[in-house]
């Protein structure tokens, strides 16, 4: 569970986010959708403190994490994220990429991890990619590599920014496929993406935020249907 | 024309000889600069105001004045200072180790910055913490960028070696000089040296080249 209170940013005279307070409950999957520029990712990014709240608190399992004596690098074991632009490792091959993170941080046994990261590679369909370095895949290919990394630490929930922006028209259904199959799992999911009909397929509840708001918050099919607000009518219109 | 190659026939070896003198010293040189360049360059990508502060100065202090003059003062001075009676190898070694930590410092600085920012993240993301993930991640992929700029510093050293010649250290170049005074013929050695410092350059680039290629096999 993660709980956001009041969050603000401010990055030097612009408000990125306005006290933003919402809850994304164990085993939930909430999408963020919005206009370029609303803020989503600066939310996403505030979960896992790769950004700091100017103010206002996160709550991980009942935790605090936004106190200054918080561990960044332990809260974020347990905080899966994947990106728009993937970042995986580009020297190391894509068995290194998946099984270096839990071999560094948790100490797990070489051969440990490797065993763990090729379940994950055929879990997300790159069996036979293992030892390719990830220039030679696809952008699909590497958001697959990148999710299974990101699973590799066991987290506990786990965070994507727009992971399929940056992708081919034709790459992005095998990586939403892995995405709805993690969603059936169980595993807690926060998803800040432009596919409104995936959006509206794999989400419990979805967030709307606009000009570092948030708008409105409904589960999909009330908010796709009848949205309330003025902006979200507006948004979808223009969207769908 | 007066000019006979054959009258410094029976010094070849004794010139040659200076090729492990100057490698010796350079070879050390650039392993010192290479370290103590790489720490410095994290010092200037810290957020501690002290680290960097004092990174900058030794850079400037290093890039700011002659080596020559930095040679000098090890060689010449610091006995005067200490009474400790430092030997010219040693002396060499400090001189061109330090300054060449200054300039490779800056290169790596820059090759460190040309990472993609996205990589510190990723790695955050999963919690690595900040020395394995310099270590493993990021200056892995800034030294193949920099490998040209610091073969070119490489190859700088190796020829400002020379300079070395002027604290009585036998390197290739004050061997020549030996030579020149015994023979009283300057034009013969002095051209040979040139000869033996611009192979050792072309071996030098051709293994940068080498190593290059091999790094490039990722892409």
């Amino acid at each position: 569970m993660i709980k956001a209170n009041n969050i603000t940013k401010v990055f030097g005279e612009s408000t990125v986010l306005q006290q933003i307070t919402t809850t994304i409950k164990q085993g939930e999957v909430v999408t963020i959708i919005g206009p370029s520029g609303s803020g989503k990712s600066t939310f996403l990014r505030c979960l896992n403190l790769l950004e700091d709240p100017t103010e206002g608190q996160i709550f991980l399992h009942d935790q605090e994490i936004t106190l200054p004596k918080t561990n960044k690098l332990v809260i974020r074991k347990n905080i899966g994220m994947v990106f728009q632009h993937f970042h995986l490792f580009p020297h190391m091959t894509v068995l290194d990429n998946v099984s270096y993170a839990p071999q560094k941080v948790k100490g797990v046994s070489k051969q440990e991890a490797e065993k763990t990261a090729k379940q994950l590679l055929t879990k997300v369909g790159l069996t036979d990619k293992e030892d390719t370095y990830p220039n030679r895949l696809s952008g699909g290919q590497k958001q697959r590599v990148a999710i299974a990394r990101a699973l590799a630490m066991e987290p506990s929930i786990m965070l994507f920014d727009e992971p399929t922006s940056a992708l081919d028209p034709e790459m992005v259904k095998e990586v939403l496929d892995v995405i709805k199959d993690l969603a059936q799992t169980g595993m807690t999911m926060v998803i800040v993406t432009h596919e409104m009909n995936f959006a509206k397929e794999v989400a419990d509840r979805v967030l709307f935020l606009d000009n570092g708001r948030l708008v409105e918050e409904a589960e999909p099919t009330r908010f796709f249907e009848q949205p309330t607000s003025e902006r979200a009518r507006d948004f979808l219109d223009k969207v769908l | 024309m007066n000019l006979d190659f054959s009258q410094i026939v029976p010094y070849i070896p004794f010139i040659l000889e200076g090729i492990w003198a100057t490698l010796k010293f350079v070879s050390v040189s650039i392993l010192m600069g290479f370290i103590l360049g790489t720490l410095l360059s994290l010092c200037k990508i810290t957020k501690t105001p002290l680290l960097k502060w004092l990174a900058d100065a030794y850079t400037s202090i290093f890039r700011g004045t002659p080596l020559i003059l930095q040679l000098m003062i090890i060689y010449y001075a610091v006995p005067q200072l200490t009474g400790y009676d430092i030997s010219a190898f040693l002396s060499a070694v400090l001189a061109f180790g330090l300054n060449s930590a200054a300039y490779i410092s800056e290169i790596i600085r820059g090759g460190i910055l040309a990472v993609d920012k996205g990589q510190t993240e990723a790695a955050e993301a999963l919690g690595v913490p900040y020395k394995p993930m310099m270590l493993n991640i990021i200056l892995p992929q800034a030294f193949k960028n920099i490998l040209p700029a610091m073969m070119n510093e490489f190859i700088t050293l190796t020829k400002e070696s020379a300079l070395v010649s002027t604290i009585g250290y036998l390197d290739i170049m004050r061997r020549a000089q030996v030579v020149g005074s015994d023979l009283y013929r300057n034009f013969e050695p002095l051209l040979f040296a040139g000869l033996i410092y611009w192979v050792i350059v072309y071996i030098l680039t051709s293994v940068g080249r080498l190593v290059e290629r091999r790094l490039r096999q990722s892409d």
